[in-house]
C-alpha cells in the first residue's frame, strides 16, 4: 500500500458540555493520499478542512471510522510519537509555533525531543534554515523577524524532522503578499526536491492551483477531488460550496455565460487565459 | 513607554563574555554578589567597579543600556539608601526627633548605594551577554543533580525560556491593545489612582484571554514536535569548558582574594 495517509469513514465532533449535542464537524470523510503527492484542501470557514488536518497528526482522534497514517492507526497511543514523526505540522499563526528564543534554537527543538545526536542536529538545522533560506538568520530573535520568515523558520522546524509527510493548516493566512509568495515557494520546494508528501490546506484559489490535487471540503465531507483543472472548471459546483474560483477562470466563465463565447474556461495561469481572451478577440 | 524596559533582555553578540559557557556565568554572577557583600572598604568597591567595566568594555554592550536598566530599581535602592541612612546607630553628627543621621549610617547608605547597583548591573550583563536557552540551559544542567530528588528541573527550564520568548510578543500584543482601546475613546491618562486602575482592565482581559490561547495553540505545536517532557532528549548546544572560561575563573579569583586581603585592613 502506497498511502501515506487512508482514512475510512472518518468522523468527528467536537466535545461539548453535557446535555447537548456534540455538532459533527466530519462526516464520514473517505480519502487516501498517496506517497509524495502535493494535495491543498479547500475550504470555506467551517467546513472542516483544520479539523481534517489535525486528524492526520493524532491532534484530533476521529470519534467515529479511522484514519491510518503509514498503515498506523491513530487511535492507538502507541502510535501517536511515530505517526507524529511521520507527519509534521505548520499551523497558522507563526508567532505561536515557534518555542525557542534564537532561530536555529527553534529549528532544532523537535530533533532534541528525538535525542539525535548533537553533531547531527548541528547539521540537519543548517542544511533546513539554508533550504528555507533563512540561514543569515539563524542567530536572531524570532520577533525581530516578518510574518513569512516567521513561518519560513517554522518550516525549516518541520524540514529538519525530515518527516514523510507535512501537513499545512493555512500558513499563509496571517502573511501579507509578499510573505505568501516566499512560503509558498519553500512549500513547493518541500515537495519537489525533498519528495516529502505536502497536504496544503487553504482558502486561497492561487495556492490551490500550484498543487497536483485538489480536495474541496465542504460540510465536513468530501465534495470534489481530482486535479486542479478538473476541479476549477466547474465554477458553479465551487460558488454552490461557497469558495471563489481563481480570477483567470472566472473571467472566462462569466464571459461564456453572458455572451455565449463558447470559451474553454481551464485557464489556471494568467499567461493560458491571456491567450485564450487573445484568441477570442481577434 | 514598554519598550525601555530591558532587564531580561539578550543583545547577540560575538564578545569573549559572550561565549563564555553559561554555567561559569551563572556561578562568578552567584559569586560576584557574595563578594559585593564582603567588600567593605573603598579599595576594594574600586577594584569591583574597575573589574565590572572591564567586563562591560569586553562585552560591547553600550554602557547606555547598562544604565538603563538600572532605572526601574531606583526607586528601591534610594529608599534602601535612606533607611540605611537614618537609622544606623553610631555617632550621631545630626539629630531631629526620631531621626537621626551618624557617620556610619553615611557610610553604610553610600556602600549600600554602590552594592545594589553593581549587583543590578552585574546580573543585567549575564541576562544582555547570555542568551535565555544558554541562561536556563546553564541552570538546568547547574541543578541536574536535583532531578535524582524528583525535581522538575527541566520543566522549570522549560517554563523560564518559554516565558522569555513571549515577553516581547506580549508586550507588541499590549501596545497594539492599548492603542485599539484608545482608538475607542478609552482614557489611561487621567483621573485618580483608582480611575486608572479601572482603565486598565480592558487592557489585561483581553491580554490575558490572547495569552491564554497562545499558551493552547504553543502546546499543541509543542506536541507535534515530540515534545514529551525530559524523556531521550539531547541538545544540539553541548556546554564545554573552554580556556575562556578558566580565563575568567583565574581573573575573578585574583579580584576575590584581593578584596579578601583588603577586607583585612578595612579598605
Amino acid at each position: 500500500m502506497s498511502d501515506i495517509i487512508k482514512t475510512e469513514n472518518l468522523q468527528y465532533a467536537y466535545p461539548v458540555e453535557e446535555g447537548q449535542l456534540a455538532v459533527p464537524v466530519l462526516k464520514g470523510v473517505n480519502l487516501s493520499i498517496k506517497r509524495g503527492e502535493f494535495v491543498a484542501v479547500l475550504g470555506h470557514n467551517g467546513s472542516g478542512k483544520s479539523t481534517l488536518a489535525g486528524c492526520f497528526n493524532a491532534i484530533r482522534l476521529p470519534t467515529g471510522g479511522v484514519c491510518y497514517v503509514d498503515m498506523m492507526d491513530t487511535r492507538d497511543e502507541k502510535n501517536t510519537y511515530e505517526v507524529r514523526k511521520t507527519v509534521a505540522m505548520v499551523f497558522q499563526n507563526p508567532d505561536n509555533q515557534l518555542v525557542a528564543t534564537v532561530v536555529e534554537e527553534d529549528v532544532a527543538f523537535a530533533l532534541e525531543n528525538m535525542g539525535v545526536p548533537p553533531a547531527e542536529i548541528r547539521k540537519r538545522v543548517d542544511d533546513a534554515l539554508k533550504a528555507v533560506g533563512m540561514y543569515e538568520y539563524r542567530k536572531q530573535a524570532p520577533h525581530r523577524l516578518s510574518g513569512g520568515q516567521k513561518q519560513r523558520v517554522a518550516i525549516a522546524g518541520v524540514i529538519a524532522m525530515m518527516p514523510r509527510c507535512v501537513v499545512l493548516d493555512e500558513p499563509t493566512a496571517m502573511l501579507d503578499p509578499q510573505g505568501r509568495r516566499e512560503v509558498m515557494a519553500v512549500v513547493r520546494e518541500l515537495n519537489k526536491t525533498y519528495g516529502i508528501t505536502v497536504i496544503l490546506i487553504t482558502h486561497h484559489m492561487d495556492e490551490a492551483v500550484q498543487a497536483q490535487r485538489v480536495v474541496v471540503m465542504h460540510q465536513g465531507n468530501v465534495l470534489m477531488d481530482g486535479t486542479p483543472r478538473e476541479i476549477f472548471t466547474q465554477v458553479d459546483t465551487l460558488r454552490a460550496a461557497s469558495l471563489t474560483v481563481p480570477q483567470t477562470i472566472e473571467v472566462l466563465h462569466d464571459l461564456d455565460k453572458q455572451d455565449g463565447a463558447a470559451l474553454p474556461i481551464d485557464a489556471l495561469s494568467v499567461g493560458e487565459c491571456a491567450d485564450i481572451l487573445e484568441t477570442y478577440l481577434q | 513607554m514598554l519598550k525601555d524596559i530591558t532587564i531580561g533582555q539578550f543583545f547577540p553578540g560575538d564578545s569573549a563574555v559572550h561565549r563564555l559557557d553559561p554555567r561559569v556565568k551563572i556561578v562568578l554572577t552567584v559569586a560576584f554578589i557574595v563578594l559585593l557583600f564582603l567588600a567593605n572598604g573603598p579599595v576594594s568597591y574600586a577594584i569591583i567597579l574597575a573589574f565590572l567595566a572591564i567586563i562591560i568594555g569586553i562585552s560591547r554592550i553600550s554602557p547606555k543600556m547598562v544604565v538603563r536598566g538600572l532605572k526601574p530599581v531606583l526607586f528601591i535602592v534610594m529608599f534602601t539608601a535612606l533607611l540605611n541612612l537614618f537609622y544606623t546607630p553610631g555617632d550621631y553628627i545630626w539629630q531631629w526627633g526620631f531621626l537621626h543621621i551618624s557617620v556610619e549610617g553615611i557610610r553604610t547608605a553610600i556602600f549600600m548605594v554602590i552594592r545594589l547597583m553593581l549587583l543590578i548591573i552585574a546580573t543585567s550583563m549575564l541576562t544582555y551577554t547570555t542568551s535565555p536557552i544558554q541562561l536556563t540551559d546553564g541552570l538546568e544542567r547547574l541543578l541536574s543533580p536535583l532531578k535524582k530528588l524528583h525535581a522538575p528541573v527541566h520543566e522549570l527550564s522549560m517554563m523560564m525560556s518559554i516565558a522569555l520568548r513571549f515577553i516581547p510578543t506580549l508586550i507588541e500584543e499590549t501596545e497594539k491593545i492599548i492603542s485599539a482601546q484608545k482608538a475607542r475613546g478609552a482614557d489611561f491618562e487621567s483621573g485618580n489612582l483608582i480611575q486608572r486602575a479601572k482603565a486598565m482592565i480592558p487592557i489585561l482581559v483581553p491580554l490575558f484571554i490572547s495569552a491564554f490561547r497562545r499558551a493552547d495553540e504553543l502546546a499543541t505545536a509543542m506536541e507535534c514536535r515530540l515534545y514529551r517532557g525530559d524523556v531521550g532528549r539531547t541538545r544540539m548546544r553541548q556546554l564545554k569548558i573552554a580556556r575562556v572560561d578558566f580565563g575568567a575563573l583565574g581573573i575573578f579569583v585574583l579580584v576575590f582574594a584581593a578584596v579578601i586581603a583588603l577586607r583585612q585592613f578595612g579598605l
